[in-house]
């Protein structure tokens, strides 16, 4: 099943890091201390050195962009500067000579980028939808040649939609339906209503999109190879057989070192790579297509801006009767993953709450935008952020405090969800709470801003308002509903002289895939952290582990090689490997995923287990606010996760306050201005992300409850930790006396929220 | 996006004689030194240049020093040097304040006042300085010298008073009586573009200069004549309020900028 000849390929090419082997570091500590730690018999729980962490903190990474193949020619996309509208004309001001140029006639086969709905062209024929859609390619030897070449197309332009409310055309509805939602509004005492606002979020890697492709030497039957940043080789590889009309193994895809994703690579890379393919097999060289940042900016996906409508009944001492959830995404133009982000949105549209009453319509529509697709928590911190600062405002109208009404209504083992998940015992979301309400002194330090707030209390004015909120929240980890069935991942594991070789399409995009796959498979097979390699990331060689999205890297892929290990221990016995190989030959073990037995769900009625498990999160924040210019600072930042047992520590935690960061971003700062459909502020000077200097001191906090279908008891923890930031910002607000009910809180929403909120 | 560089030329003078003789001649050109605005420019494609005089290597524009009593600034320190700059700490610290809040170390090395002053964005970091402090834009062609005050140098968006053939050399400040007060509002805690940026002297009459709230960097005259003249906070406030033409753009808007002078205007007059 694997080609030793293939495996041999992959370690010739050197893309992951042959230069550090050649060349080991000189600061490498020569007293071995490192490498003697690593040896101990338990790698789960320890915080190892990443497989790939020398090579990256000495700069010895190969990024895309930092690869070259003999005869290679750069690439650039010619893209639509309307909104909506068709082609009429176009007209090449340049002598095209030494040019390769590719159009839709040019592809071989369907001129779609596959993915659920097939509806988005790799490069536009006639009808145009979005600003920034690929109509034409180019390529040639000289990147400055390429860029000074000008082409100028000519439209008929119709009248755009931008509207994602009034827009006719919807890309997925979903309902869900729990108990009798009218009957929960009659048995209510108070009925609160609130309309919520997020806007698009960029997901901005430090590495922008990029590929090569590399065309076999041209034959009757040759194929082609695409070299790229991405999180998900299976999704190019499909994306490549359909645009190219080629068999499976005439197409494989590599991952190169990522410099990050947050989803933005998930189904993004198959379009660059597609666009990239073309020109190879047109021009018989290989091809790269590097992004600069301000084409990454106008072109890519974004977060789905949502508009959340809330209509909750609720009983005087705060129990909620009855929810009403109406959830609508702005899609963008096409497709892409709008099904599933919605999805992911409506499924976690209650917040970790538990409520008899529950009806949830969820809808995604088309404008004349960039398509919206995957980004780090994927609908979810949507759909949160309305419910969180919600349940904030009806605890005001209660007069009862934030964190009682959350406890009342907390989901605790046992419970039923909206789509009647029954919740295992690894349900913490009261732990989560009650452990940030204590660390932080929450109704203590709520008091005392609250006296500070008072009329009079700063007749000067000279000190900065001050507000403390938080945030409860949930996050599903892998796939949702039956899409871990449907997927049937698989992993494999190689047995090597040394130890062992994972083989799986997971990436390593910054998070540390190979470093924690390695630990589970060295705990299971009681071997050393560094006798487990990883493979590259390359379809022909890894099986398809699924894509590396969903919070289901650990949990998921993980478990598939935990199980791997388990029975190449089993088959080992008391032999070494060394021995094993003398005595048997080639060892390798493929799992595929196996559902949890007592797992059920129905995609037509969406009813049952909508993940394997949860995980629960409570951030606090305690801010200031300029009284003279309406900035905003968060000064303290607390977040409890629990995440099951996190298999490296220090990495997990990297992953909660990287992920707080961006969703402190998402909170304050990051705004996509869109005019006529285009990102005006499409460059890192307009588009404000936080800089250490906007990030607070974060005091984070891991309660490890063993979830038992995980990795040694591990769940996801890559998307949670930006749910929960915007909405403990947002309530933070409103307790020092600012009423928002949309972010970003730019100074400038602050000030009109200060101006509402004393006038009304 | 990133525009093509293969059609420009960048011509290298020797020394400033040289440039000024290639200014007159070779005309006409763009000048640049640090390049920290006109990379920016070049990756967004929107460049339109196509030669430039390379300015960077003439040590002459770039000391700081006292010349017959007035702060001599060379075009081509940079916001490091203005930083660590002695004179400027003791004379003039809103401008060693104004280049703290400048991009990041990396930009604070390359960028130069004189860059920042010929850019002529309206939301130029020390502009407002340049301008509270009544300083004096020296430049030169190969025809000599000519002085203009740099509250005369803008003459409307993006547009100055340099003629092709000339370039900026230095900046001279007089020295200045009261306290100095400088705030930027970026849109975020550092490597930020101002959306305000006020500039102020205390002194009698008091001298005030905003940037990001009008075409050019500004004088508020009517809001210091106010002052000078012994109107209450809240009456020089609703003077400068009318006395600023702000606009909406993708960074702010024309209603926080104006909000955020006038509190800046109180900041300043309070002493806080």
């Amino acid at each position: 099943m694997i080609r030793a000849d293939l495996l041999q390929r992959s370690r010739l090419e050197g893309l992951q890091g042959s230069k550090s082997a050649d060349r080991v570091p000189a600061f490498v500590p020569s007293d071995n201390r490192l490498m003697t730690r690593s040896r101990r018999l338990n790698a789960v729980g320890r915080n190892v050195l990443r497989k790939e962490g020398i090579e990256k903190v000495t700069g010895t990474v190969r990024y895309i962009d930092d690869l070259s193949f003999p005869g290679m020619l750069h690439a650039r996309t010619i893209r639509s500067t309307i909104p909506a509208g068709e082609i009429v004309g176009i007209r090449l001001n340049f002598d095209t000579d030494g040019f390769t140029i590719v159009d839709h006639r040019d592809i071989p086969g369907r001129n779609v980028v596959a993915l659920i709905e097939d509806d988005q062209p790799s490069l536009a024929a006639r009808a145009v939808r979005h600003v920034a859609e690929p109509i034409l390619l180019l390529a040639h030897p000289d990147r400055d040649v390429l860029r000074s070449a000008d082409v100028e197309i000519e439209y008929r332009q119709t009248p755009p939609q931008y509207d994602a409310g009034t827009s006719p055309a919807i890309f997925k509805t979903i309902a869900i339906d729990k108990g009798d939602v009218e009957a929960g509004f009659r048995a209510a005492d108070v009925i609160v209503d609130g309309d919520y606002r997020t806007g698009h979020q960029e997901q901005l890697y430090i590495e922008t999109n990029g590929v090569i492709a590399v065309p076999d030497p041209a034959g009757a039957d040759h194929g082609i190879t695409v070299y790229g940043s991405m999180q998900c080789p299976y999704y190019v590889h499909r994306a490549l057989k359909i645009l190219l009309g080629l068999p499976d193994e005439k197409v494989r895809v590599v991952q190169t070192e990522t410099g990050g994703g947050f989803g933005g690579k998930e189904e993004y890379p198959s379009m660059i790579a597609g666009h990239a393919a073309l020109l190879a097999w047109k021009s018989g060289r290989p091809v790269k297509l590097v992004y600069d940042r301000v084409e990454d900016m106008l072109a890519t996906t974004k977060r789905h801006p949502g508009v959340i409508r809330h209509r909750t009944g609720v009983t005087r001492d705060g129990r909620l009767t009855a929810m009403d959830i109406d959830v609508l995404l702005d899609g963008g133009a096409y497709a892409t993953l709008s099904a599933v982000v919605l999805s992911r949105g409506v499924l976690h549209a209650t917040g970790p709450y538990g409520c008899d009453h529950v009806r949830i319509r969820g809808r995604v529509t088309m404008t004349n935008t960039p398509p919206n697709g995957a980004f780090r928590g994927f609908g979810a911190p949507q759909t949160q952020f309305a419910t969180e600062v919600h349940i904030d405002r009806i605890a005001d109208r209660l007069g009862i405090d934030p964190v009682r009404i959350r406890e009342v209504n907390a989901l605790r083992p046992g419970d039923t969800t909206a789509t009647g998940q029954r919740l295992g015992a690894d349900t913490s979301a009261l732990q989560v709470l009650r452990e940030a309400v204590k660390r932080t002194g929450f109704k203590r330090r709520r008091r005392q801003l609250s006296r500070g707030l008072t009329p009079g209390s700063d007749p000067s004015r000279t000190r900065p308002l001050r507000g403390i909120g938080l945030s409860l929240i949930f996050h599903g980890s892998g796939f949702t509903g039956g899409g871990e069935v449907k997927l049937a991942s698989r992993a494999s594991l190689a047995l090597t002289e040394r130890g062992a070789r994972i083989l799986v399409a997971s990436t390593e995009i910054g998070q540390g895939t190979r470093t924690m796959h390695a630990q589970i498979v060295a705990e299971t097979l009681g071997i050393p952290y560094d006798a487990v390699e990883v493979n590259a990331a390359d379809t022909g060689v890894v099986p398809d582990s699924g894509p590396t999205v969903a919070s289901r890297t650990c949990m998921i892929v993980g478990r598939i090689l935990q199980r791997c290990a388990e029975e190449m221990k089993a088959r080992l016995g008391r032999m070494t490997p060394k021995q094993y190989l003398r005595a048997h030959g080639p060892l390798m073990i493929t799992k595929e995923y196996e559902r949890p037995a007592e797992m059920r769900w129905d995609d037509a009625m969406y009813r049952g287990d909508a993940y394997g498990t949860y995980g629960w999160a409570c951030d606090v924040v305690e801010l200031e606010i300029d009284r003279d210019t309406w900035e905003v600072k968060p000064v303290m930042f607390t977040s409890v996760h629990e995440i099951g047992r996190p298999i490296h520590p220090l990495l997990a935690r990297g992953q909660i306050e990287g992920g707080s960061a961006q969703g402190l971003g998402y909170a304050l700062l990051e705004e996509v201005v869109m005019r006529d459909g285009r990102m005006a502020n499409a460059q890192l000077t307009n588009y404000i992300i936080p800089t250490t200097l906007d990030t607070p001191p974060m005091d984070i906090v891991m309660l490890g409850i063993p979830y038992p279908h995980g990795p040694f008891g591990a769940k996801g923890v890559g998307e949670m930790p930006i749910d929960g930031p915007a909405p403990a910002v947002v309530n933070a607000l409103r307790h020092a006396g600012i009423d928002l009910r949309e972010i970003p809180a730019t100074p400038e929403r602050v000030m009109r929220g200060e101006v509402s909120s004393f006038e009304s | 996006m990133i525009g093509s560089i293969a059609n420009r030329t960048l011509l290298q003078p020797k020394s400033l004689a040289d440039a000024l003789k290639m200014l007159r001649d070779e005309g006409p050109l763009t000048p640049l030194a640090g390049c920290t605005d006109l990379y920016v420019a070049l990756n967004f494609g929107t460049l339109k240049d196509v030669r430039f005089l390379n300015l960077w290597g003439l040590e002459r524009l770039r000391p700081i020093g006292i010349r017959a009593g007035m702060l001599a600034i060379g075009a081509l320190a940079t916001y490091t040097d203005l930083i660590r700059s002695p004179v400027v700490r003791k004379r003039l610290p809103m401008l060693v304040a104004a280049a703290r809040e400048v991009g990041g170390v990396q930009i604070q090395n390359r960028g130069t006042i004189g860059g920042n002053v010929v850019n002529a964005s309206p939301a130029g970091d020390t502009l407002p300085v340049l301008a509270a402090a009544d300083a004096v834009v020296v430049l030169q062609s190969a025809g000599g010298v000519r002085r203009i005050p740099f509250n005369a140098f803008y003459t409307g968006y993006r547009q100055t008073v340099r003629r092709s053939d000339e370039i900026v050399v230095a900046l001279e400040i007089a020295p200045i009586r009261g306290r100095q007060y400088f705030r930027k509002v970026g849109t975020r805690a550092a490597q930020a573009i101002s959306k305000v940026v006020m500039a102020g002297v205390a002194g009698t009459p008091p001298r005030i200069a905003l940037g990001s709230v009008a075409p050019t960097v500004i004088r508020a005259a009517q809001t210091e004549a106010a002052i000078a003249g012994g109107a209450s906070l809240e009456a020089a406030q609703r003077i400068l309020a009318d006395e600023l033409s702000p606009i909406d753009d993708m960074r702010s808007t024309a209603e926080y900028r104006r909000r955020v002078a006038v509190n800046l205007l109180a900041q300043f007059v309070l002493g806080r």
